[in-house]
C-alpha cells in the first residue's frame, strides 16, 4: 500500500489540522509516514501545502516526486490546481468549490472549475455550505477530509479514530461534531464523484 | 522510550531532554524555531528545571550555552543559518576554547529560501572554525545524533555543530526515543585558564590544539555510524550523498542502488571510505543539499584529481535544494507523464494580515511622505512589516539583515539623503537594533526611527519579544531625547495625529524614535480565542 498525498490551501486554512488526523490515522494503522510541513514567511495568507507520504514499506523521500501522487486535497479551488505536477495521471483532486479571494488577479471561477473539469477524477464540494448545515463552519476542514476518505488507502474506521484523537481534548460534543462532519464529508463525496 | 511523531526539530529536542540537557538557547528564526517551543512547552523539561526562555539574539544565546557549557552541563544552542553569522563571533572563538560540558549548536538552513533572505550552507563555516558536524538524513538519525552527541563533544572537548534544513526540520516521521540520562553535575574545566581565557599566547597554543585535534576529528568520521558505505555492482559510477540528500537517492532506486554509495552524515570528511570509493569507481557524483562543500573539498582531498559531477558542472542546479526529481534527473532516469501548472494559477505570495498595525503605519507614512517625491528614503528591516515592500504599500527600499535599518538609515542620512527613515521591528530592534541607535545617538544623525512595536515576535510565530514594555525607556537610556521619543496608535482614526507626529520628528534635524504600538492581532488570538 503507498497513498502519496498533497494538502493544500492559504495559509490560515488549516491544512495542518488535516495533516494532524491523517498522521495520527496512519500512525493507528501502523503504516509508514513523512509529512514535510511548511511554516513561517508563507503562513500569511500566501499558498501553503504539505507532503504526506504513507506506505506499508519505508519512504525513503520527506517529498514527493513528480507525478506520482494519488491524491491532491485541498481547501481552496485554484490551490488544488498549482500541485498538478504531482499528481499521477489518474490521481484524484478532491477541493473545497469555493475561492478565497485575497489578491486582485484571480482568475474568473469558470475559469478554475474549467481546468478542474478537464481532469480525469475530480470532486469538488462547498465543504463550507455543508459544515454550516451541520451547524458550525469550523468543522468545514473535517468535511473535506471526510470527502477525501475514499481515496486515501486508509480504512475509515481509523479516519474516525485519527479525529477523535485529534478533538479528544476539546471534548465529547467537539468529537461527535467533527465525526458528523466526517461522514457528511465522505457521503457528499460518494454523491459528487466525477467519475 | 517509545514511537512517536516528531518533527525534526521536536526529535533534536526531544534528543536533547532525554541526553540530560541543562538548558537551551536561542533565538527564533524558521526553520529552527520548533526545537526550542518543543522544550518550553514539555511538562518534562520543566520538572527537570531546564533552562529554555528565548535570547535577544543567536550571540547572546551561543554566549550564554558556552557559559553553561563551561560550568560542566549540557547546552543546546538553536538558530536559523543566518543566525549564526550573528553569533559568528563567539562560534569561531568557542572552537579555540573549546567545552567542558557538552554543547551542541544547531544550524537550520534554508536553501531554496522559503522563509529567508540568502541560502547560505553553515556548512562552510563548520569548516571554517573546524569542529565536528553532524547531519542527519531522518528524524531517528537527528534524534539519535543529539542523544549521542554531548558524548562525542565531552569526548573531544569541542562543540558540534548540527546542520539541518528546511525539510528535515519541518518534516514528520516516527522517531523512537530512548533511555533517559541523568543531568551533568555542576563542575570545571581543570585546564580551564589555559582554555577559556583567549589572550594571544594562550591562543596560539589553543590553536594548535585546534588543528592537532582535526586527526582525531576524522577518525571519529571514520567510525561513525553515520557515515555508511553501501557496495554495488556497477562501478562506472560512485555516488556520495550527504545528510537528506540520501533519501532522494533511495527515492530514484526503490530496489537497491546500482552504484557503491557513500552515505556521510558526520564531518570532517571521513577519509578511508572516500579513498575506496574513489579506488572503486570512475567517476563520483556529489549529490548534498546546499552549496557543493563537499564537492569542492574533494577535488584536491586524495592528492589526485577525480572525475567529479554535482552541482559545480551542473549536473545538479547550482541553488536550490534538492528533490526526487533533480536528483533522478542528475540520474538519468527516466521522467514521468505529469500535468502542467494551467496558465490561469496565479502567485499568492503572504500579506499584511487584515487589521494588522503594521498596515496602518505605512498608510500614515505613505501619505506623509508624498510631501517629499522622490527625495525620502524608508529603510526597513526584517518581521512582518517587511511586507510592507508588496502591494498597495510598496513603501520600504530595503531588507539586508536584523537592524540594518537604522544603520542603513544613518550611513544614507550622511550621504545627504533626507529624509532618511527607519522601519524596524520591536523583537528586530532589541535584537540588533539598539547599538546603531547609539551610533546615531552620539552623531545627532537627522535619522527617524519607526519602531512598530506589535508587542512579540510575529514573523516566526508570536514568541515574547524581549523589550516589551521598555523601548521608551531603552530609547531614552540610549540617549535619545525624551520629547523625541513619541508613541502613537497605529489606527485609522488616529491618523491625522499619526502623521502629525510623524511630520514634526521628520522636521527634526537629530534622532528621533516614533513608536506606533498596537498588539499583533494573531499573537492576541492565540491568547484570547474567541469561543464560538
Ligand atoms: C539573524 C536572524 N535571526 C532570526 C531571523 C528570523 N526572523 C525573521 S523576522 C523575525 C521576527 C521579527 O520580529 P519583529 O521585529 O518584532 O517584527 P514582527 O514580525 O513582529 O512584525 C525573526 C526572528 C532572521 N531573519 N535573522
Amino acid at each position: 500500500m503507498k497513498t502519496d498525498l498533497i494538502l493544500a490551501g492559504v495559509g490560515g486554512q488549516g491544512i495542518l489540522t488535516i495533516a494532524a488526523i491523517i498522521g495520527q490515522a496512519a500512525l493507528l494503522e501502523g503504516l509508514y509516514m513523512k509529512q514535510a510541513e511548511v511554516h513561517g514567511m508563507s503562513q500569511r495568507g500566501g499558498d501553503v501545502q504539505s507532503n504526506l507520504r504513507l506506505s506499508d514499506r519505508p519512504i525513503a523521500s520527506d517529498l514527493i516526486p513528480r507525478g506520482q501522487a494519488e491524491l491532491i486535497l485541498a481547501l481552496e479551488p485554484m490551490e488544488s490546481l498549482r500541485y498538478l505536477p504531482f499528481l499521477k495521471q489518474d490521481g484524484w483532486v478532491v477541493t473545497h468549490s469555493q475561492p478565497y479571494l485575497n489578491i486582485p488577479n484571480y482568475p474568473a471561477p469558470e475559469q478554475v472549475n474549467e481546468e478542474l473539469r478537464k481532469l480525469p477524477r475530480t470532486v469538488a464540494l462547498d465543504v463550507e455550505k455543508i459544515a454550516k448545515d451541520l451547524g458550525s463552519a469550523q468543522v468545514a476542514n473535517t468535511v473535506m477530509l471526510g470527502a477525501a476518505t475514499p481515496f486515501l488507502g486508509i480504512g475509515y474506521h481509523r479516519i474516525e479514530n485519527g479525529v477523535e484523537r485529534i478533538f479528544r481534548g476539546k471534548g465529547e460534543a467537539i468529537v461527535r461534531l467533527n465525526l458528523q462532519a466526517l461522514r457528511a464529508g465522505a457521503d457528499a463525496a460518494q454523491a459528487h464523484r466525477n467519475p | 522510550m517509545g514511537k512517536h511523531l516528531f518533527l525534526g526539530d521536536e526529535a533534536i529536542a526531544q534528543a536533547a531532554i532525554d541526553a540530560g540537557l541543562s538548558g537551551v538557547y536561542a533565538y527564533p528564526g524558521t526553520p529552527s524555531t520548533e526545537i526550542t517551543e518543543y522544550i518550553q512547552n514539555a511538562t518534562e523539561a520543566k520538572e527537570k528545571n531546564i533552562r529554555s526562555k528565548w535570547c535577544v539574539n543567536e550571540k547572546t544565546a551561543m554566549e550564554a550555552a558556552l557559559g553553561m557549557c563551561y560550568a560542566g552541563k549540557r547546552a543546546l544552542c538553536c538558530m536559523k543559518h543566518v543566525g549564526l553569522n550573528v553569533a559568528a563571533d563567539c562560534f569561531m572563538n568557542a572552537a579555540m576554547s573549546g567545552v567542558h560540558g557538552g554543547l551542541i549548536i544547531v544550524t537550520a538552513d534554508d536553501p531554496s529560501m522559503h522563509s529567508s533572505q540568502n541560502e547560505q550552507d553553515n556548512r562552510v563555516l563548520g569548516n571554517f572554525a573546524m569542529i565536528p558536524m553532524l547531519e542527519p538524513s531522518c528524524q531517528q538519525e537527528a534524534y539519535d545524533m543529539v542523544y549521542n552527541g554531548f558524548e562525542l563533544s565531552e569526548k573531544t572537548g569541542y562543540p558540534l555543530l548540527l546542520r539541518i534544513t528546511t525539510r528535515m526540520a519541518h518534516s514528520r516521521a516516527t522517531v523512537e526515543t530512548r533511555r533517559k540520562k541523568e543531568q551533568n553535575r555542576l563542575s570545571f574545566p581543570q585546564d580551564g585558564k589555559q582554555r577559556f581565557i583567549l589572550l594571544p599566547g594562550i591562543a596560539r597554543q589553543r590553536f594548535k590544539a585546534l588543528l592537532k585535534a582535526q586527526e582525531t576529528f576524522t577518525r571519529e568520521s571514520e567510525v561513525s555510524p553515520y557515515n555508511v558505505y553501501f557496495d554495488a555492482p556497477d562501478k562506472r559510477l560512485g555516488i556520495i550523498t550527504t545528510g537528506i540528500a540520501f533519501n532522494y537517492l533511495s527515492e530514484n532506486y526503490p530496489e537497491g542502488f546500482e552504484h557503491p554509495v557513500l552515505k556521510i552524515g558526520q564531518y570532517p570528511l571521513p577519509r578511508k571510505p572516500i579513498e575506496r570509493l574513489a579506488n572503486a569507481c570512475g567517476e563520483i557524483l556529489v549529490l548534498e543539499e546546499g552549496f557543493p562543500v563537499v564537492e569542492e573539498q574533494l577535488k584536491g582531498f586524495l592528492g589526485r584529481g577525480l572525475i567529479l559531477h554535482g552541482r559545480l558542472d551542473q549536473t545538479l542546479p547550482r541553488d536550490g535544494e534538492l528533490t526526487p526529481d533533480s536528483v533522478g534527473r542528475a540520474l538519468g532516469k527516466s521522467i514521468v507523464a505529469y500535468y502542467d501548472v494551467p496558465e490561469i494559477v496565479k502567485q499568492r505570495p503572504p500579506a499584511l494580515c487584515a487589521g494588522c498595525g503594521h498596515r496602518d503605519v505605512y498608510e500614515a507614512l505613505n501619505e506623509v511622505l508624498k510631501s517629499y517625491p522622490d527625495t525620502a528614503k524608508v529603510f526597513s528591516d526584517i518581521g512582518c512589516y517587511t511586507l510592507g515592500a508588496l502591494p498597495p504599500f510598496h513603501s520600504i527600499e530595503s531588507c539586508i539583515d536584523m537592524g540594518a535599518s537604522i544603520t542603513m538609515a544613518k550611513g544614507a542620512a550622511e550621504a545627504g539623503v533626507f529624509p532618511a527613515i527607519c522601519v524596524i521591528g520591536d523583537s528586530t530592534f532589541t535584537h540588533s537594533g539598539m547599538t546603531g541607535l547609539l551610533d546615531c545617538v552620539n552623531e545627532q544623525t537627522p535619522v527617524t526611527i519607526i519602531i512598530s512595536d506589535n508587542e512579540t515576535t510575529a514573523m516566526t510565530g508570536g514568541q515574547n519579544s524581549a523589550g516589551t514594555g521598555r523601548l521608551e525607556s531603552i530609547c531614552r537610556g540610549l540617549g535619545v531625547a525624551e520629547e523625541h521619543v513619541r508613541v502613537m496608535i497605529p489606527l485609522k482614526k488616529n491618523y491625522e495625529e499619526m502623521k502629525g507626529i510623524l511630520r514634526e520628528e521628520i522636521a527634526y534635524k537629530g534622532v528621533s524614535v516614533v513608536i506606533p504600538r498596537r498588539a499583533c492581532i494573531q499573537t492576541l488570538k492565540r491568547k484570547h480565542p474567541v469561543r464560538k
